[in-house]
Formats: structure tokens, C-alpha cells, sequence
């Protein structure tokens, strides 16, 4: 390695633009406020641009001698830096170190790359927001601890990124902090996402007291040092983190908190709550993948949450009005693909979905920015309709990122999803039944998002407002190259995502398959989705009456579905009332108003009553001072003239004399 | 000098009015209701320990208890200007010398 990378200065970069534009943003004009806004993570691109050719120098010069095809390296280790020790307690080293890899490579380039393009389209979405400063200052602040989350070296170091992203998303779902549904969303998202992070805790402290490190490399080498690691332990360790990441993730039981994180500034749903944040606990399962690779029960487990939640949100975002949410509920979806990609061990393929994921989500997201915009803030697609004339870009960018979220050949999706779906149907009889729920969500994906995409874009407009906004460039240029990538970010193919990822997260295991397999499968990938599609074109460009029917055929399965399963309420009534009733009555009336409060009621009153006693002698009278005063010099004149043994001894002889007569 | 302080005069007869002196500033000071009657009170008290230092000086024939007196004199000369000073403007600002009205500081 030639020199320092410096790293430091990916997160540091954008943590400046926080630091200006949060004390200083209201006193500085616009144009200043957006130029630091937008020149922090670009210099964060630029400066992971650098460590990948860093990277992509030094792996060669690895590979070089011991591996003849130049393949995967048996064993890779990571680019670190160090900036000291952090904790020092006893055998307790932890440094603050960042490490690079191919795995934080990606993740990097994603986050730096794709946030700095929603950056550029906040600038046209946010324009006449108040609170535009305060808005930049946030969203760097939230790369910031993004990137201190990926290239974090060792598990604390990910914690600080981690709980720093919550605040960050926290802070910007509540950005219209005025809106009390927008206070009360950012207030869901943090505490349901402090239950994931106990997980996540105590998957730390078990980290410590079995390996005494949470050096990622440290745990993998003391994991491959000792072949008797497995299960018991390392499994309690792995659920534990997968409860950190199902809460960041929104995957199955945690996921409620997204669908209400939409309340927040449109490019913040594109940039948090689709391409970056939430895509945490897939990386922090990447990263720690040692740990399930040794515990094939919590492998399993991470594949049935991630099916399940792939099923589940896929039927909750079929009767979803609101475009965001029924983004919403596919980004959980599409989470539970990436969790399910994980939990066959094919971790590439879950990156690899993640990765395209992330550009074709971010531009949905955007484009329904864009949408929601020109129409004046309305975000009900029955409201909407014929877009495509009056949006042309967005109606092509956003065809595309239809096309790529339903796994249409060629589009990015498809790749990704397929090399998913593929790792999961080698994975024996179990792994089929993965399968078919894949499938099933993928036929189900690909018919909500084009049910949006009829309702938004075609057929007849329905929306009362006949006035359209321009779309700024600012807010096209970013989703015209998201699209581009949605269009082409699949064509590397996964076997050279793998290879490249190889070195940090190992080669996939040599599967049972054949290339005729795949073809298969791909096939049946390709035509559910276009079934999809047909069923969708049925029920929402032919005949607009059709849905109403079947809602009104089986009530109690629509109203189900649209209030998605009822699962808030069930949480509310299981958790939330009782809680509350909990702590309203038995430790607000009863510890604190009667336990506690009686308690401070009995020291305030002894301490008043004794003070109406002693105030007694603060009299204000000058004389009697001074004759307590003289009272005092005389009782100490009595006690030091008198000679008080010689007193008592005669006084006990006399009583003796007396006794005696 | 020691035909006026004579010795046929006991040390304690001194100590005697000395203390006698002391007691009476004592119960002035703290029955007397008008300022300046507190005032020579204290005066008074003053003068008793003055009188047990000379008494004391010459019994032990050390200079130190008188030169002590000297700088009791001298501080309660100071102290008469001060405390006079005060009890006019008291008088002026509350038009009364009574100790027990001037109780501005209490609760």
C-alpha cells in the first residue's frame, strides 16, 4: 500500500457541512448553504473514488504471487487505520479504527454516490421549504454517521454510526416538526429502532464476554482458529444482532416504524429510508457473516424473517393509496429479498440486491418526489392519473424503475433478485419453499408497482388541480442518472460481484445447480413478473371498476390488507396500552405519587416542621441575641472555671455519705 | 504609682468590680431599649476587661496587659466614632433610637 488513504476524511468531510450549515446555515445566503451542502459529499466521493483505486491497486498487488487465476485471495485483510484507543479497561482494548474493504467499498460508494445525487435533487425539492439549512445540515450529518457505520473496524465503532443514523433519521422523519403526525413518525422510528438496537447491545456484550474483541477481522480469525464454535453461543450472538437489524432493516416484528418514517421530506425517504439507512442491517449481517456462517440455525432464522417480511409487505403495499407508502411497504419487501439472500449464505447476492436496490428505490423515490411536487403536495394515486404527458422524464425514469423492481429482464432487479432467488432454490427442500415465497413476492411486486404506475401516469388525470409545476433540473438531472443505473447497474453480472466481494465476505459455496437451472429459473423469475404486469394492466388500465369489485367480493380480506393486518393496533393493545397502563397507574399513581412523592412529602415536612421550631430563635429581636449570646459565653465560662470532677467526686461522697448514715 | 494602686487592696476586690462592672454592662445591654444606652453598655463591658488587664499587669508586673488596654482604648475610640455615625443615621431614617424597632433583617 502506497501511503495513507485517509479515510478520515469521508466522514469528517461531510460532518463540516453539518457543523457550518447547522450553527452558522440561518446567517449564510442560500447559495452558500446549498454550495457546502453539496460540495461535502461530493469531496466524500471523491475521496472514496481514491481508496478504490487504493483498494483495487492493493488487491492486485496481493493477488500477484499466490493465486495463479488471480481469483479470490484466501485470506484478505482489510485496509486499516487506526486514530487511537478508545476504551482501555483491564483486557478490554478497543481502538477507534476504520476499516476498508471490497464489502465497505460498495457500501461507500453507494452511500456517498447515491446520497450525493439526492443531495443535488433536494436542492430543487426543498427550495421554498423553510428550515432549508437546517434540512442540509441534517442530511450531511446523517452521512456522517452513515459512513462511520460502514467503515467501522470493529462492532462499537458501527454502534456510534449506527445509533447516529437513527438520530439522523430521527431528526429528518420530524422535519415538519410542526405537523404532529410527522413528531409522532420520528418518534415511532426511534423507539421501535431502541428495541433492534438491545439486540444489538447485547449481541456486543456477548461479542466481549466470548472473544474478548469486537475487531471484526479478530472474531472472524478466533471463529476460524477453533472448529468447535458452533451453535449455542455464537447462535444467541447472531439473534441477537439480527434483532439490531431486523429493527434498522424494518424487517418482521420491527417494521412498523417505516411506512410512518414517510411523513418525512420526500429525497429523505429516497436517501434513509430506502437506499441507505435501512439497508444497515443487511451490511452489519454481511459484515459479521462469520458468525451465522458458524450457526446454521440463525442463518435459517434470518431467511424465514427475510421471506417472510419480502410476503408479508408485498400484500400490505397491493391496497396502499398513498405512493410513498406503497414504496414504503416495497422497501420493506425488498429488504426481506436482501435478508433472505443473506440467509442462504449467498451474501453477495444480497449485497448485490442491495446495491441495485439502492438506485432504483432512490429513484422511485425521487420520482415520486418529483410527482408529488408538480401536482402541489398531493400524494393520493387516485388523485393523480395522465402524468405522462405533463412528466415525461419522470414517466420514462420511473418505467424504468418499475421494470427494475419487478425483475424484468434486463433491468438492474432482475439480476439481482434472480442470483437471490437462485442461491435460495439450491438450498435444498427448504430453500424451494424460500423460493416459491420469493417467487410469489415477486409476482406480487411487480403487480403493485405497476398498478402505481397506471394510476399515476396513465389513463385519464383525476386530480381536481389542472396546475403543474416545472421540475426543476436540479431535481432531473439525479433521477435521469439513477434511472441510467437502474436501467444498467445489474449488467456486471453477479459472479463478478461475488468475485469482487469475494476476499471480504468469502465465495459462495459450490452449489448443486447447472447453468440450465438458472436458465429455468430466471424464466419463471421473468414470467411472474410479466404476469404481474398483465394482472395489473387488467384491473387498472382496462377496466377501472374491477378492483372496487373484488374489494367489495372479499371484504374481509381488503379491509385486512388495507389495514395492514391490523398490526399496529395489535401492538398498541398488546404492548403500547398496557405499558402505559403500567406506568399511569402502578408507577405513576401508585410508586411515584404514593411511595416516592409520600416519601419526599415526609422528609419536606419533618424539614418544616423542625425549621417552624428552630425559627423560633430568629426573633429579629437585637436583645435577644445578645442575651442568647451572653447565655452561651456564660454556659462556657461555667463549663471551663468550674472544676467539674472535683464537683461531682464531693457530690458522689456526700451521696455516699448520706447512704451510709 | 503603687501608693495610688496599693497593696493592701487584694487582687480580687480588682477582678471583684471588674467583673461587677461587666455583669452591669451585660444586663444594660440587654434590657436597655434606647440605642445609645446599649451603646455606653458596651462601653462599659470594655472598660471592665480594661480594668482586669491593668489589674493583672501589675500583679505580674508585665507591660503587655497594659499596652493591650492601650489598643482596647484605641479601638473602642474608633469604634464610638463609627457606632455614633450610625446611630444618627438610624435616627434620621427611622426616627427612633428603640433597638427593638430597628429590625429591618427579620423573617
Amino acid at each position: 500500500m502506497n501511503g495513507p488513504l485517509h479515510l478520515w476524511l469521508i466522514p469528517l468531510l461531510p460532518f463540516a457541512g453539518f457543523l457550518i450549515n447547522g450553527v452558522l446555515g440561518r446567517r449564510l445566503p442560500k447559495w452558500l448553504v446549498t454550495t457546502v451542502a453539496l460540495l461535502a459529499p461530493l469531496a466524500a466521493f471523491a475521496v472514496v473514488l481514491y481508496a478504490a483505486a487504493g483498494v483495487y491497486i492493493f488487491t492486485h498487488i496481493q493477488c500477484a504471487p499466490g493465486c495463479p487465476a488471480c481469483g479470490p485471495c484466501p485470506i484478505f485483510h482489510p485496509y486499516v487505520e487506526t486514530f487511537g484507543h478508545w476504551l482501555n479497561i483491564g483486557p478490554l482494548h478497543i481502538d477507534f479504527s476504520f476499516a476498508l474493504d471490497q464489502l465497505s467499498l460498495v457500501m461507500l460508494l453507494i452511500v456517498t454516490g447515491v446520497g450525493f445525487l439526492i443531495h443535488i435533487y433536494s436542492v430543487g425539492y426543498m427550495h421554498d421549504e423553510d428550515g432549508y439549512a437546517r434540512y442540509f445540515s441534517y442530511l450531511n450529518l446523517f452521512l456522517f454517521f452513515m459512513t462511520v457505520l460502514v467503515l467501522a473496524g470493529n462492532a462499537l465503532v458501527m454502534f456510534v454510526g449506527w445509533e447516529g443514523v437513527g438520530l439522523a433519521s430521527y431528526l429528518l422523519i420530524g422535519f415538519y416538526f410542526k405537523k404532529n403526525s410527522a413528531a409522532d413518525a420520528g418518534k415511532k422510528a426511534f423507539i421501535v429502532n431502541r428495541i433492534g438496537d438491545f439486540g444489538f447491545l447485547i449481541g456486543m456484550f456477548l461479542l466481549l464476554a466470548n472473544f474478548g474483541t469486537l475487531t471484526f477481522t479478530e472474531i472472524a480469525t478466533k471463529l476460524g482458529q477453533d472448529p468447535g464454535w458452533n451453535g449455542g453461543v455464537v447462535t444467541v450472538i447472531a439473534l441477537c444482532l439480527l434483532l439490531g437489524a431486523t429493527g434498522k432493516s424494518a424487517q418482521l416484528p420491527l417494521y412498523i416504524w417505516l411506512p410512518d418514517a414517510m411523513e418525512g421530506p420526500t429525497p429523505v425517504s429516497a436517501l434513509i429510508h430506502a437506499a441507505t439507512m435501512v439497508t444497515a442491517g443487511v451490511y452489519m449481517i454481511a459484515r459479521t457473516h462469520v458468525l451465522f456462517d458458524h450457526s446454521p440455525f440463525a442463518l435459517g432464522v434470518v431467511a424465514v424473517v427475510g421471506a417472510a417480511t419480502a410476503l408479508f409487505a408485498a400484500t400490505m403495499a397491493l391496497v396502499q393509496n398513498d405512493i410513498k407508502r406503497v414504496l414504503a411497504y416495497s422497501t420493506i419487501s425488498q429488504l426481506g429479498y436482501m435478508f433472505l439472500g443473506c440467509g442462504v449464505a449467498a451474501y453477495s447476492a444480497g449485497i448485490f440486491h442491495l446495491v441495485t436496490h439502492a438506485f432504483f428505490k432512490a429513484l422511485l423515490f425521487l420520482a415520486a418526489g418529483s410527482v408529488i411536487h408538480a401536482i402541489g403536495g398531493e400524494q393520493d394515486l387516485r388523485k393523480m392519473g395522465g402524468l405522462w404527458k405533463t412528466l415525461p422524464v419522470t414517466f420514462a425514469v420511473t418505467t424504468a424503475g418499475v421494470l427494475a423492481i419487478a425483475g424484468i429482464f434486463p433491468f438492474a432487479g432482475f439480476f439481482s433478485k434472480d442470483a437471490i432467488l437462485y442461491a435460495a432454490y439450491v438450498q435444498g427442500t427448504s430453500g424451494r419453499i424460500l423460493w416459491f415465497v420469493g417467487l410469489v413476492t415477486a409476482l406480487l411486486t411487480s403487480f403493485y408497482m405497476f398498478r402505481l404506475w397506471y394510476l399515476a401516469f396513465l389513463g385519464k388525470s383525476r386530480g381536481e388541480n389542472e396546475h403543474h409545476h416545472a421540475t426543476p433540473w436540479s431535481m432531473l438531472v439525479p433521477i435521469v442518472i439513477l434511472g441510467l443505473l437502474s436501467i444498467c447497474g445489474g449488467w456486471i453480472g453477479i459472479e463478478r460481484f461475488a468475485a469482487f466481494l469475494a476476499p471480504s465476505i468469502g465465495a459462495r459455496t459450490a452449489e448443486a445447480g447447472s447453468p440450465s437451472l438458472e436458465l429455468i429459473l430466471s424464466i419463471a423469475a421473468v414470467g411472474v413478473a410479466l404476469l404481474g404486469w398483465f394482472v395489473a394492466y387488467l384491473f387498472y388500465k382496462q377496466g377501472s371498476e374491477r378492483p372496487a369489485k373484488l374489494a367489495a367480493d372479499f371484504p374481509g380480506g381488503y379491509k385486512l390488507l388495507a389495514n395492514k393486518y391490523y398490526v399496529d393496533e395489535f401492538y398498541g393493545a398488546a404492548l403500547v396500552q398496557p405499558l402505559l397502563l403500567t406506568s399511569r397507574y402502578i408507577l405513576g399513581g401508585f410508586v411515584d405519587k404514593g411511595v416516592l412523592g409520600g416519601a419526599a412529602w415526609l422528609l419536606g415536612g419533618t424539614a418544616k416542621f423542625s425549621g417552624a421550631l428552630l425559627q423560633q430563635w430568629q426573633s429579629g429581636n437585637l436583645r435577644s441575641y445578645a442575651a442568647w449570646l451572653a447565655a452561651g459565653a456564660a454556659a462556657v465560662l461555667l463549663f471551663v472555671v468550674v472544676p467539674w470532677p472535683a464537683v461531682l467526686a464531693s457530690l458522689t461522697a456526700f451521696h455516699f455519705g448520706v447512704a451510709g448514715h | 504609682m503603687n501608693a495610688f494602686l496599693s497593696q493592701n487592696v487584694p487582687l480580687s476586690w480588682y477582678l471583684l468590680l471588674s467583673a461587677v462592672l461587666f455583669s452591669l454592662g451585660v444586663v444594660g445591654f440587654l434590657i436597655k431599649r434606647n440605642l445609645i444606652t446599649v451603646f455606653m453598655s458596651i462601653e462599659l463591658m470594655l472598660n471592665a476587661v480594661n480594668l482586669s488587664f491593668v489589674t493583672f499587669a501589675h500583679q505580674w508586673h508585665a507591660v503587655k496587659g497594659q499596652i493591650f488596654v492601650f489598643f482596647v482604648m484605641m479601638v473602642a475610640a474608633a469604634e464610638a466614632a463609627v457606632g455614633l455615625a450610625i446611630i444618627i443615621a438610624v435616627f434620621r431614617a427611622r426616627a427612633t433610637l428603640a433597638v427593638d424597632r430597628i429590625d429591618l433583617m427579620k423573617l
